[in-house]
């Protein structure tokens, strides 16, 4: 019978943590540098935080003629306006800057529609005001941060202070990270990837929690193993588990890199990125970190008899799959 | 671990049934599904704006202009109280950024008197759940030794802002509703604004219109001796009469007087039709008795003159009177298309809004954008399906079969469920669910490699199988729960389109715990149990 490839063989060891050195200095240039991305490139940011007006049109002909399309909006004292193509040829986003009043944000919108009339079918519209938009900056903020604390706060619970702190360290350098990649690309930055950020440290946050787990079992395990070995070792033993989940999702996104159109563009190549960024800071940032913050291990070894121990999962189990049900 | 009570597999049998019972009819055409008995279950997936196509529209209430008129009648309401109580009294002011109306009364011995008779202007509103008395929407208060101040407390000003709230969600939806689109929806978000969705909407601009105009309508004679294009020109109005402008371009200026004779609200119904004579475009309106009543006093005393009927302070048309009308009944021309006159018809039979409404956010998306949305997301969603279902069975075999076997009921739950609470499917929900994949998946690859650690430790297929799911299970729980908290949060924070994504992401996950651990554990202890396998293929 097929048992299916085994892509990492069983007695893989690999000295993720020994090599500390270099890849603290890897993780530092990734939280770094998109903190000097941002400063200098900056963020290219959508209606959604700065306010404006969108519209995207397509066009009868094909390509659409931009240059006719400028000239006719460029007339009309809108102040600052972008035109652009849009995933096909004959699609065009206008984008016009943030009007001082809310009506004069209305009356863009109808004197853009004015200018090109029935030549062009208005595919989709949003204008977001000064109130909104500065209520989606805070808005879009304090998501993130009540996301980080609570997961803080979870996993205090579930283990110890210093995994907590590890796995928000951690998801900061997630977050930063993608914030570079979305300034490096020049990425649409809106609420939806507010989403996608929030999302990324959701999957990340799983992955982090998954090798705690295997962690906090060795500590139990192996009593004297010096913890970096043992670390290693439980980075090791989930690698496999690691390399299939984040093929898996990866492979179930990719394809809304391709075909799943413009809307989604920028959510998905943040959610690919975030899927390997992620991966990454599990192994290289919340790993080592214990070593920092020095896990007690008498935390863990005092509760292998109690109720908190493994023997008692499969009770766990059956109320887990009851509620499931 | 391995041994399920027969009960136990019903049920779990029955939810999956009743997964792909629920889910089905989104596979059907609407039209196919509405010939089918009544027993069938018909309910689909409701699809979001930004998939069937839409506007979304939010709207605030002008607070300021709120205040205004709410001062202006307290204005009012102190000069006919002093007046009727023969109290003499100087500089009675507004003060719109105080919230507040002053008065010096004359006489000091008559301030006890004006206090007392000022104070029952206040209305005690009854805000608290019980419906108890929670203070007054007025607070009066000496201002020193001859100022009476009435200001507008905290609690009169919700109240006021409240009730202009519900009665404009009433107002909009009158509108909305003759616009005729299916299941517009229209709530109050926050503490001033209206949010309103029409699904399926072409004509966003015309909706905009319908909605946002105020529909204040008034009937003002012309005053016939003073030249209107002097009096815009010099800018002087003469005492008692105001300057209006047409709605033609370019506006053509009258002088009106500014005392209105019937208004909007004597109005109880207005319909599109044509002129007997010319087959022009018209509205036909009928006012109440009352109205009626005054329309026809006025028409008789003014027969020969020209009157005005002035729409949101710009003069629709400004016939002469030919003669008097007693019936009630009227009609306005000016120039209108049908389309015009029958939207005009809607905004006057639908009342006025109480105050200005604002656009703040739209977000509109045309019908053919929407279907290309759909079917890009179906497309990438099936791809990252297949490519996942092909992955999973290269890299566990039977195992993998299992896995997605249990994937595919899980969609088929997520679909469910979703048709049954009536939640809303976005393109970030599609892309939601693609997520839930990759964290199904994940539950499985943990319990098939701890089952593989087990193997490997020298357990038998059956032993090992039991450990690898009891061992997983709190790991899948532990890091299922810390993406739900960041899910949430996304609930909590999004609108439309990212609460979409945060709906079936956390549908998603709670079925997954099902599938992926309970269905599969039952498939795998199935198929243990017939096939006794020496070794576990996997």
């Amino acid at each position: 019978m097929f048992r299916g490839i085994t892509l990492i063989p069983p007695d893989t060891k690999i000295d993720f943590v020994g090599q500390r050195a270099i890849t603290w200095l890897v993780s530092a240039f990734l939280t770094v540098v998109p903190l000097f991305l941002v400063a200098t490139i900056g963020l290219n940011m959508g209606i959604d935080f700065q306010g404006g007006t969108l519209i995207e049109v397509q066009t009868k002909e094909s390509p659409a003629n931009l240059s006719d399309i400028r000239s006719k909006i460029s007339g009309l004292g809108l102040g600052e306006v972008q035109i652009q193509e849009f995933g096909a040829p004959n699609a065009v986003l206008i984008r016009i800057a943030s009007q001082p009043k809310e009506e004069e944000q209305q009356a863009s919108i109808a004197k853009v529609k004015g200018a090109l009339g029935d030549t062009v079918e208005y595919r989709r519209t949003e204008i977001v005001g000064p109130t909104i938009s500065s209520e989606l900056i805070s808005g879009g903020t304090v998501a993130v941060v009540v996301a980080l604390l609570g997961i803080m706060i979870y996993v205090w619970f579930r283990f110890e202070w210093q995994f907590a702190v590890a796995a928000v360290a951690s998801l900061v350098h997630d977050v930063t990270a993608t914030i570079g990649l979305y300034a490096l690309l020049q990425l649409e930055f809106n609420v939806s990837s507010i989403a996608a950020i929030l999302t990324i440290i959701g999957y990340s946050l799983n992955d982090k929690v998954v090798i705690f787990d295997r962690i906090r079992e060795n500590l139990r395990k192996y009593k004297r193993m010096p913890l970096v070995k043992l670390l290693d070792l439980s980075i090791n033993e989930m690698l496999s588990r690691a390399v299939l989940t984040h093929v898996t999702t990866f492979l179930a996104m990719l394809p809304f890199l391709f075909f799943g159109g413009e809307a989604i563009y920028g959510f998905a190549v943040a959610m690919c990125f975030g899927i390997v960024i992620g991966a990454y800071s599990s192994i290289f940032v919340a790993s080592p970190m214990q070593l920092i913050l020095g896990v007690r291990r008498e935390a863990f070894s005092a509760s292998t008899e109690s109720a908190k121990g493994p023997a008692k999962d499969p009770a766990k189990g059956r109320a887990g799959a009851a509620a499931g049900a | 671990m391995l041994h399920f009570q027969k009960w136990k597999l019903i049920l779990v049998f029955g939810v999956v049934l009743a997964g792909f019972i629920f889910s089905i009819p989104n596979l059907i055409p609407a039209s196919t599904l509405q010939e089918l008995p009544s027993w069938v279950p018909k309910k689909q997936v409701n699809l979001g704006l930004d998939l069937q196509g839409g506007a979304h529209l939010l709207y605030q209430i002008d607070e300021k202009e709120l205040v205004e008129d709410w001062l202006g009648t307290i204005r009012g309401d102190v000069r006919e109280t002093l007046r009727t109580s023969r109290i003499g009294y100087t500089d009675l002011t507004l003060n719109v950024a105080g919230r507040s109306v002053s008065v010096r009364i004359r006489k000091p011995e008559d301030m006890d008197k004006a206090v007392t008779e000022l104070k029952k202007l206040a209305v005690p509103i009854g805000n608290d759940v019980f419906g108890g008395f929670s203070g007054y929407d007025l607070e009066v208060t000496r201002n020193g030794s001859d100022g009476v101040t009435l200001a507008v407390t905290e609690p009169g000003l919700n109240n006021r802002i409240s009730a202009a709230i519900q009665a404009s969600i009433e107002t909009i939806r009158r509108r909305v509703d003759a616009f005729g689109t299916t299941e517009p929806s229209i709530q109050r978000q926050g503490r001033n604004r209206i949010l309103v969705q029409v699904p399926g909407v072409s004509d966003v601009e015309r909706l905009k219109g319908l909605i946002g105009e105020t529909g204040k309508l008034e009937f003002k004679l012309v005053d016939p001796s003073a030249n209107a294009a002097e009096v815009a020109a010099s800018k002087k109005v003469p005492p008692g009469d105001e300057l209006v402008y047409s709605s033609d371009d370019p506006p053509v200026p009258y002088v009106l007087k500014d005392q209105v004779l019937v208004s909007g609200e004597n109005l109880v119904d207005a319909q599109p039709g044509f002129d007997s004579r010319t087959g022009e475009p018209v509205v036909t309106f009928r006012f109440d008795a009352a109205g009626a009543k005054r329309f026809g006093r006025v028409t008789q005393e003014n027969v020969g003159l020209p009157f005005a009927i002035v729409l949101d302070n710009k003069v629709i048309s400004a016939p002469v009177i030919r003669e008097p009308i007693l019936g009630g009944t009227g009609q306005i021309s000016g120039n209108f298309s049908v389309q015009e006159a029958n939207d005009l018809s809607v905004l006057l039979r639908s009342g006025a809004l109480p105050a200005k409404l604002t656009v703040i956010e739209e977000r509109t998306v045309g019908a053919s954008l929407g279907a290309d949305s759909i079917e890009s997301g179906k497309k990438a969603a099936i791809a990252g399906l297949v490519l996942v279902v092909v992955f999973m069975f290269l890299a566990y075999g039977l195992f993998g079969l299992f896995a997605n076997l249990a994937l595919i009921i899980n969609i088929a739950m997520i679909f469910a469920v979703l048709s049954l609470m009536g939640a809303t499917l976005t393109l970030p929900g599609i892309a939601g669910i693609v997520l839930v994949i990759g964290i199904a998946v994940d539950a499985n690859v943990l319990i098939n490699e701890r089952i593989r650690e087990e193997i490997r430790s020298g357990k038998s297929p059956f032993a090992a199988v039991d450990a690898g799911y009891a061992r997983a299970l709190t790991t899948i729980i532990d890091s299922n729960v810390t993406t739900l908290i960041a899910v949430l949060v996304l609930f909590w924070l999004g609108s439309g389109p990212v609460r979409g994504f945060a709906v079936t992401l956390t549908i998603g996950i709670l079925t997954s715990m099902f599938t992926a651990v309970t269905v599969t554990r039952m498939m795998v202890a199935y198929w243990l149990r017939r096939a006794r396998p020496k070794f576990v293929p996997i």
